[in-house]
């Protein structure tokens, strides 16, 4: 079956079978390979990547539920060589050891932070439900996240607004940008 | 993992769907969300022919209002039943049910119809729709027809579609001004429920008007606990009517027996979870 997906800003047509998964098409077909796929059973989340501005596991959606849809991956997050607020978040805060998890916590986080732009620890473990990590213990993983959401907010304070309105401008305030 | 090869087919309409699956015949499956039917067939626990795919179908989307009850289209997600206003204003219960399912990238894309028709003891909108009387509109290649969900759940994963049959939406009847709660009993990995309680209550100054109970997980299918909805109704909504009224929760029920639980374990589960459930519910 012919698809045609866009995938961090670029338009892709291609043949698929209708059993390819979407995070196969997007690593084999398309190269994507900072999407990972750490389970067989739809729990762990490592996949997940938006699909028309929503969080999905991309191991759980069909190459051609995808058709004339809209992914972003962790790779299209950067901008002009600037990682995205939460990308640098995770750095900053030591959030990854191994960094399997990763993107799929990074893709996650952007949406969780899309829906509460100030969530408190709860709300940040809720919200990161469907994403399991071996390693960290989840600390820094909230604690990432809640950093980031200072950076991007709005209005947050006089130095997250210095930050947000400073070198990080260009990588946008949450969505799928 | 990856699926079996099969042919797939996205209609646009309820008609071309129910063509579609009776001319494939019995290999076909309905994909709905996905978040059920993919991992099964990842794991190659099943291999369709056919696949025929409603995410195409603008009609099986979406909740309307018509007048004594709400009606909620088979595709609407669980992330749409959790924000939308009618369900809000006279389901409450089964808004509270679906907080509860899963984690958000599942509920992005599971529906509640896929739900419904997947009919998993542990699925946590089951109950929901029994304790709220609703009623299921399928069609299928005879026209369209409606059963209750009392009909409807029939056994482990199994209900009253037959495979040429389409889940179109589901008419819950509006219980407006009803305060609910979900009490659910999971392990922190897994969102399943080992047991759950669904109570939903009207309240006249302090005395319950009126309660429906539902319990998950506790048979093969949702279980109502009109034992405990008798025990409630008419009394004051105080601890010690809560407390009398939980006892009857494991009445009638005949729960499966897994590594997380055995009978006896989910019968105290389903007394206690009911005291919370009702309690919750009263708080508003
Ligand atoms: C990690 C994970 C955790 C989960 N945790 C929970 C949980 O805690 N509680 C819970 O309740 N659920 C849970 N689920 C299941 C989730 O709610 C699914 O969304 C749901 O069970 C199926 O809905 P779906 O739309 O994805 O259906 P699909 O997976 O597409 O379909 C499921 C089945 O129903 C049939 N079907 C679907 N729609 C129709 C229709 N309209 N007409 C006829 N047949 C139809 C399909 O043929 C298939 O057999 C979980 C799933 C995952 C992956
Ligand atoms: S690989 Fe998709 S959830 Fe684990
Ligand atoms: S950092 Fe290793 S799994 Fe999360």
């Amino acid at each position: 079956m012919r698809i045609t997906v866009t995938v961090d800003g670029t338009s892709y047509t291609d043949d698929v079978e209708p059993r390819t998964l979407l995070v196969h098409h997007l690593r084999e077909k398309l190269g994507k390979t900072g999407t990972v796929v750490g389970c067989d059973t739809s729990n762990c989340g490592a996949c997940t990547v938006h699909l028309n501005g929503q969080s999905v596991k991309s191991c759980s959606v069909l190459a051609v539920q995808a058709d004339g849809g809209e992914v972003t991956t962790v790779e299209g997050l950067a901008r002009d060589g600037q990682l995205h607020p939460v990308q640098q978040a995770f750095r900053d805060n030591h959030a990854l050891q191994c960094g399997f998890c990763t993107p799929g916590m990074i893709m996650q986080s952007i949406d969780l932070l899309a829906d509460n732009p100030n969530p408190d620890e709860e709300a940040v473990r809720e919200g990161l439900e469907g994403n399991l990590c071996r390693c960290t213990g989840y600390q820094n993983i909230v604690r990432a996240v809640r950093d980031a959401a200072g950076h991007m907010r709005p209005g947050a304070g006089p130095e997250a607004e210095q930050v947000a309105g400073g070198e990080r401008t260009t990588t946008g305030v949450g969505g799928d940008s | 993992m990856i699926p079996a090869p099969f042919d797939y087919v996205a209609p646009s309409t309820v008609d071309e769907a129910v063509r579609a699956l009776a001319d494939a015949g019995e290999d076909a499956k309905v994909l709905a969300g996905g978040q059920s039917l993919l991992p099964v067939l990842r794991m190659r626990l099943a291999a369709p022919t056919t696949v025929v795919d409603l995410g195409k179908i603008g009609e099986l989307k979406g909740v309307r209002d018509e007048g004594d009850a709400v009606v909620i289209g088979a595709m609407t997600t669980h992330y749409d039943v959790q924000r939308d206003p009618l369900v809000h204003d006279h389901a409450l219960l089964l808004a509270r049910a679906t907080d509860t399912v899963a984690d958000p990238q599942v509920r992005h894309r599971g529906t509640f119809g896929g739900s419904l028709a997947h009919a998993d003891p542990a699925g946590d909108l089951l109950a929901p729709a029994l304790a709220l009387d609703a009623e299921m509109v399928i069609q299928g290649t005879g026209g369209r027809r409606t059963v209750s969900a009392a009909e409807f759940f029939q056994d482990f994963f199994t209900t009253s579609l037959a495979p040429e049959d389409i889940l179109v939406e589901a008419r819950v009847p509006k219980h407006t001004g009803w305060t609910a709660h979900y009490e659910k009993f999971n392990r922190v990995a897994q969102a399943w429920s080992m047991v759950a309680v669904a109570a939903t209550v009207r309240a006249e100054g302090g005395t319950i008007a009126e309660a429906r109970i539902g319990l998950t997980n506790m048979a093969s299918i949702p279980v109502r606990a009109t034992a405990v909805e008798q025990a409630l109704v008419g009394r004051s909504a105080d601890a010690e009517t809560i407390r009398a009224a939980a006892e009857h929760a494991a009445e009638g029920t005949s729960p499966t027996v897994d590594g997380n639980a055995d009978v006896e374990y989910r019968q105290h589960l389903a007394k206690v979870l009911t005291g919370r459930a009702v309690e919750a519910a009263m708080a508003g």
